[in-house]
């Protein structure tokens, strides 16, 4: 309870402060809502000026323990009667340290661009979330204990003005309220407590109250944040959180039991976290959960155009205290976040969690540009931390451009929209594909020089010239093979000759061909010579020659034979001898023809082999 | 061979081990053992050795290599087939491979200390040995050579005589032989149950079901007699040693499943050797009748004549063919294998009329081993997906509303992780070791890897006391916490009630106040009210069955099928931290000892020793209040 005996001091401090504005504040409507764990004030001030200078700010102040938990604050301008919030403009609020106020408070200034006159009036909607507002109290229960917080607040609004009329009302969740600072003016409707209305208080009036009340609800603050969000210009926008997880709520104590959680859920385990819900863009698609240690099974997901929900179970429940950490990552089609302006592009992507209800301690956003993109500029809605860094991809030459921001405190009211340009040129969208193609090319071109290139480092090593002599043996063996191939093609013309002659009687034409088949087997011949030659002087082809001069010594007799057989079949036409009788005199040589042509066909595949 | 279910259950994401890694390099060295013996080129010894090292970095199971090489090194020179080739594989394989082992820490001078080494060291002597036999003859004349012999065997014998007497001597001297319990327990299948309760305690090192055989290779069962047959038609020494070693992994893993790893690629290989032959016999009929329906018509007479030579012809290709199956199944590549065989044979195959079927016959033939290595390619994405995709850490089970995931150990693990410090100490059965480790990121008592027996009896006998002993044995190693796995209430089977009396068994072995007859009712293990009340006090029955009661009314565990015989029961020295969803895995924290109880235990107990500390210590008790 010191910190309400600190205000109590703190408050007789400020009571002798003197006013410094003529501003005064004529109605005041504030309403606390309690019912999640970000606790949002909002305040309708109505500024009246009876001072005869322009005034061009006003003044909000917080005591410095609660500015210090402050996440978010706008004042908005709230003009006519209806709650047209279309036409509302918000003002610029900056921290302000004027002269000649108490230390132990916080200012910030609501500046007014059209300034207020003499005798004027505004309207202010001052909207104020507060993270780590409510406090557990007690600060460890039991897993069967309920969850009770204890929120403090001052009844009067603490304003460096004046003050008429002001009234209070605290929402709270439909639960037991344990108790509650009873004041002059207090009064209870179901959930919600009211404060007021307390007429013409002075400047800094300051009366704490403090409302302790069942809150079941967990507590979910993600310590670290780190959201990437990496821009694919083929189409994808992908998002990976990283969530480090912390349930804030009242710390368990003794003994975890599987049983009674299972048993009685909503009695003991009543605060535990049991699932979070994520809302996230439509269409959003590839959508993982998983931890350092895997995917998470519990988890399921709904889709339908507007939205998608992804509802998340932790690994195990958790209890008041207890840490997890995990990420989920999903991709996002390009076109519904990525816009062209001007000649340069610009993503438009939410800031914050999409998780409900989460209070993000550190929140740190990387946008993560292609590699290649320039000009990067970045428009926040709030204040945030920037920074830049670089990060390599896969094929990343100079680093893709990252933009860090980060920010601390953050509630759901964050959840608005940034915009980061850049410049990009289509045509960098190519380059990591043919760095791929051209490497790959180049690859296999250097393949093909490597396969064509003679690398040997000496070029009179014995090694290497037996291999140069081995190559030129197998050459030459290669060429007396075609040789030996056009051979016997020849001689298979010569049979054809025959048969011909045998259908058509035609012997002139059998002899013509004959004779281009001697012409071609003499030339043959003629070509053979050098190859042989060579193979001779070649001590490599020592133990192939015999077979090679094997081989044309049986070709010779093979083409003698057959010029013989020609011949008598030729002359035996010419001489009109009858079918038979001509067979008769072949049959011999044909026989041994085909034996020639047979071991011939042998010693040509023998030397196929080497 | 990347199909074969025996070499999946290995290779699994889920369960990565090196083992994954070993078998290539066992396969690898084996194939640069061939390729050595085939070319005798010092280069491919030195890879070998290389390769070797390899493996011994990798699995433990590197002692396979180091005997089976011998023992074929010592078939070759039994059988007299002893040649320089021989030697070169064999000799640099020994000593790099010997001098590379002992750089790996955990082997160390082992390689030259134990007896599972001996084998080729003996046989390094009797090669060379036989290398200076030959020697010699080729530079004597055969009668000096005679007389060389008899002088040198009788001195010889003497030498060895005297040698084989101290080294077995030495041997003889250490109690286990020299042999690791291991090694023992493969050789004699029964020692392990005997001696060594934590080698029997692993299911990896039972011997193998015939089902599981099955499941495992399949349709290799069948084509290894084929290929051994097939080794045999020539056999060199290549095919010889391929023989040796479907033999010998047979053998291992018929004594334990572990080792079905080992028999896999060579199932592998000798499958590969029977259906490349069979592929050869029938595509050479094919390719034989095919053409031969054109040409062979003018031919034919002559080529009656030159058969004869053919034949000849035909013997020297076969036996080059063989050879070059040897080598590539090695390269655990079937397929490749099939196109090689068929590409050289294309050439000879036209004449040759050996071996030769009838067309249709070689077709339909060609068709049904095709369909048989379809069927078995079919098996193996069965059985690699049913039985040996699931990870053992994520179970699922099919009911009638789909797929149900228990995923309670990382559940548990994540837990740990996140809500535990940092330096906190884990105690709990040592299968669970590595994945606390890993997954938890907190240290462990024991784990999978601990040698140090008396480490793992000192949990089990933990385990198997009483609350408090064990709560001090465990305050004693620094514990915060004690984690159980209890499958009771969903019918897990393998939770460590099932483990326990392994535990009581190891703890025994070092500790021997626990005694197994302790635990065991008649010698029925037993957790139902007949169980004996030492197990019913025990720490694991409790922190296993804790508050178990109220979850149905009746106790009723699902794995033993029974009741279990106490209900009712507290925790004084652990309290209950965290249970996963399906109560697989209990995380229990040793409570801090209560300071009150410690000063009235202290009192009493110093009063019955002596004065002067009850003095001292009453001053120090009293000192505070004052």
């Amino acid at each position: 309870m010191g910190f309400r005996f600190d205000l109590l001091l703190f408050v007789i401090t400020l009571l002798s402060v003197p006013v410094l504005s003529d501003l005064f504040l004529s109605k005041i409507d504030r309403r606390i809502d309690l019912t999640t764990q970000a606790v949002g004030i909002t305040a309708t001030l109505k500024v009246e000026n009876a001072g005869s200078d322009l005034v061009s700010e006003v003044l909000l102040a917080f005591p410095d323990d609660q500015a210090k938990h402050l996440a978010y604050l706008t004042a908005t301008n709230n003009e006519g009667k209806g709650k047209a919030k279309s036409s509302s403009v918000s003002f610029p609020v900056d921290v302000v340290r004027p002269k000649g106020m108490p230390p132990s408070l916080t200012f910030y200034s609501v500046s007014l661009p059209k300034g207020l006159g003499k005798g004027d009036s505004l309207t202010l909607d001052v909207l104020a979330v507060f993270a780590h507002a409510l406090q557990p109290f007690p600060e460890r229960i039991s897993q069967a204990d309920i969850q009770l917080v204890v929120f403090y607040e001052t009844a009067h609004y603490l304003s460096p003005y004046a003050v008429k009329v002001q009234s209070l009302s605290v929402k709270l969740p439909d639960a037991r309220i344990e108790s509650f600072s009873k004041i002059e003016n207090t009064k209870i409707h179901g959930s919600e407590i009211k404060y007021g209305p307390y007429e013409n208080l002075p400047p800094f009036s300051y009366s704490p109250i403090a409302v302790h009340f069942e809150a079941n609800q967990p507590f979910a603050i993600a310590q670290q944040l780190i959201r990437e969000i990496e821009i694919s210009h083929w189409g994808n926008v992908q998002v990976t959180e990283h969530y480090n997880l912390v349930h804030e709520g009242a710390q368990s104590k003794g003994e975890f039991s599987r049983l009674d959680y299972q048993a009685r859920p909503h009695v003991r385990g009543a605060s535990a976290i049991r699932h979070l819900v994520a809302k996230l863009p439509p269409r959003a698609h590839s959508i993982y959960y998983r931890d350092e240690i895997g995917n998470i099974s519990t988890s399921k997901l709904w889709g339908d155009p507007k939205k998608t929900e992804l509802v998340i179970e932790p690994r195990y429940p958790m209890f008041g205290g207890w840490r997890t950490a995990f990420t989920i990552g999903y991709g996002l089609p390009l076109q519904d976040f990525l816009f062209h302006l001007e000649g340069k592009r610009c993503l438009n992507i939410s800031f914050g969690s999409p998780i409900n209800e989460l209070v993000v301690d550190t929140l740190i956003v990387k946008v993560v540009l292609p590699e290649g993109s320039t000009d990067i500029s970045v428009s926040a809605p709030f204040p945030v931390k920037q920074g830049q860094e670089t990060k390599f991809s896969h094929l990343d030459v100079v680093g893709r451009p990252v933009i860090v921001l980060e920010k601390t405190n953050v509630v759901p009211e964050h959840n608005q929209h940034f915009q980061v340009y850049y410049k990009f040129s289509s045509l960098s969208m190519f380059r990591e594909p043919l760095m791929l193609i051209s490497g790959f090319f180049f690859l296999f071109v250097a393949c093909i020089i490597y396969m064509h290139a003679d690398l040997s480092i000496s070029k009179s090593s014995p090694s290497y010239l037996a291999k140069l002599q081995w190559d030129e043996v197998q050459a030459g063996v290669q060429q007396v093979r075609n040789i030996f191939d056009r051979c016997l093609t020849a001689h298979d013309k010569l049979e054809a000759s025959l048969r011909d002659l045998s259908r058509t009687g035609d012997v002139q034409a059998c002899k013509a061909s004959w004779k281009a088949v001697d012409n071609l087997l003499k030339d043959l011949s003629k070509d053979l010579k050098p190859l042989l030659v060579s193979l001779q002087s070649s001590p490599q082809a020592a133990q192939i020659l015999p077979k090679v001069e094997e081989l044309i010594a049986k070709e010779r007799e093979l083409q003698e034979k057959l010029m013989v057989k020609h011949s008598t079949v030729v002359d035996s036409y010419e001489k009109k001898l009858s079918g038979r009788e001509i067979e008769n005199r072949v049959a011999l040589q044909q026989q041994k023809i085909t034996a020639l042509r047979q071991e011939v066909d042998d010693l040509l595949d023998f030397i196929d082999e080497i | 061979m990347q199909r074969v279910p025996s070499y999946i259950s290995r290779s699994v994401a889920g369960s990565y081990d090196n083992e994954a890694v070993a078998i290539f390099a066992l396969i690898f060295t084996f194939y640069l053992y061939i390729k050595t013996l085939n070319t005798g080129s010092l280069f491919y010894a030195t890879l070998n050795a290389i390769s070797y090292f390899y493996m011994v970095c990798s699995w433990g199971g590197y002692t396979f290599i180091i005997n089976l090489i011998p023992m074929h090194v010592l078939l070759c020179i039994v059988t007299g087939r002893y040649s320089s080739r021989l030697y070169i594989a064999y000799a640099p394989l020994v000593v790099l491979g010997t001098l590379l082992a002992s750089l790996v820490p955990v082997v160390g001078f082992n390689a030259v200390m134990t007896s599972e080494h001996f084998a080729s060291f003996l046989v390094f002597i009797i090669i060379h040995v036989v290398a200076l036999v030959y020697y010699i003859k080729g530079i004597l004349s055969p009668k000096m050579f005679k007389v060389a012999v008899t002088f040198v065997v009788s001195i010889g014998l003497v030498v060895c005589g005297a040698a084989l007497a101290v080294l077995i001597a030495l041997v003889a001297s250490s109690p286990t032989k020299g042999w690791s319990g291991r090694s023992l327990s493969l050789l004699d299948p029964t020692y392990a149950s005997k001696y060594i309760p934590i080698i029997a305690s692993v299911s990896e090192h039972q011997p193998p079901t015939w089902p599981s055989y099955f499941m495992d290779i399949n349709v290799l069962a069948f084509l290894v007699p084929a290929g051994i047959i097939a080794c045999f038609l020539p056999l060199s020494d290549a095919s010889s040693f391929v023989i040796l070693y479907i033999v010998t992994s047979v053998y291992f893993s018929g004594v334990m499943v572990r080792l079905m790893l080992v028999l896999a690629p060579a199932a592998c290989i000798m499958s590969g050797i029977a259906l490349s032959a069979a592929f050869d016999v029938f595509t050479r009929s094919i390719k034989f009748q095919l053409p031969g329906a054109t040409e062979n018509f003018e031919r034919d007479a002559g080529e009656t004549s030159s058969n004869s030579v053919v034949a000849q012809n035909d013997v020297a290709k076969t036996e080059k063919n063989e050879d070059a199956v040897k080598e590539r199944p090695s390269k655990k590549n079937r397929k490749k294998e099939k196109e090689n065989v068929e590409k050289p044979s294309v050439k000879s195959q036209i004449k040759k009329k050996l071996l030769i079927l009838p067309l249709e016959a070689s077709i339909i033939a060609i068709f049904l081993l095709v369909l048989l290595g379809a069927f078995y390619v079919v098996h193996c994405v069965w059985a690699a997906a049913e039985a040996y995709s699931a990870p053992s850490i994520v179970l699922t089970s099919h009911s009638h509303d789909g797929l149900h995931v228990f995923d309670d150990f990382r559940e548990a693990y994540a837990w740990l992780s996140h809500n535990t410090e940092v330096d906190d100490k884990v105690a709990s059965w040592w299968d669970y070791g590595y994945q606390t480790t890993a997954m938890a990121n907190r240290t462990v008592i024991v784990d999978n890897n601990t040698w140090n027996n008396t480490h793992i009896a000192t949990v089990g006998t933990a385990m198997s006391s009483p609350e408090k002993a064990a709560w001090e044995i465990f305050n004693s190693l620094d514990v915060k916490y004690v984690l159980v796995v209890f499958g009771g209430l969903v019918g897990y089977p393998s939770d460590d009630i099932n483990k326990f009396l392994w535990m009581v068994r190891i703890g025994g072995g070092v500790f021997p106040h626990i005694k197994e007859p302790d635990y065991l009712r008649d010698g029925q293990y037993r957790i139902d009210s007949q169980a004996t009340p030492t197990m019913l006090n025990c720490l694991m029955y409790k922190l296993s069955y804790y508050r178990f009661v109220e979850t149905d009314g009746k106790a009723f565990d699902r794995v033993r099928r029974t009741e279990i015989g106490k209900k009712y029961f507290k925790l004084t020295h652990f309290e209950e931290v965290f249970t996963t969803h399906h109560w697989m895995v209990r995380i229990y924290k040793l409570k801090p000892l209560k300071n009150r109880i410690r000063g009235r235990a202290k009192k009493s107990k110093s009063k019955a020793s002596s004065t002067t500390s009850t003095k001292r210590i009453g001053m120090k008790k009293k000192n505070p209040w004052h």
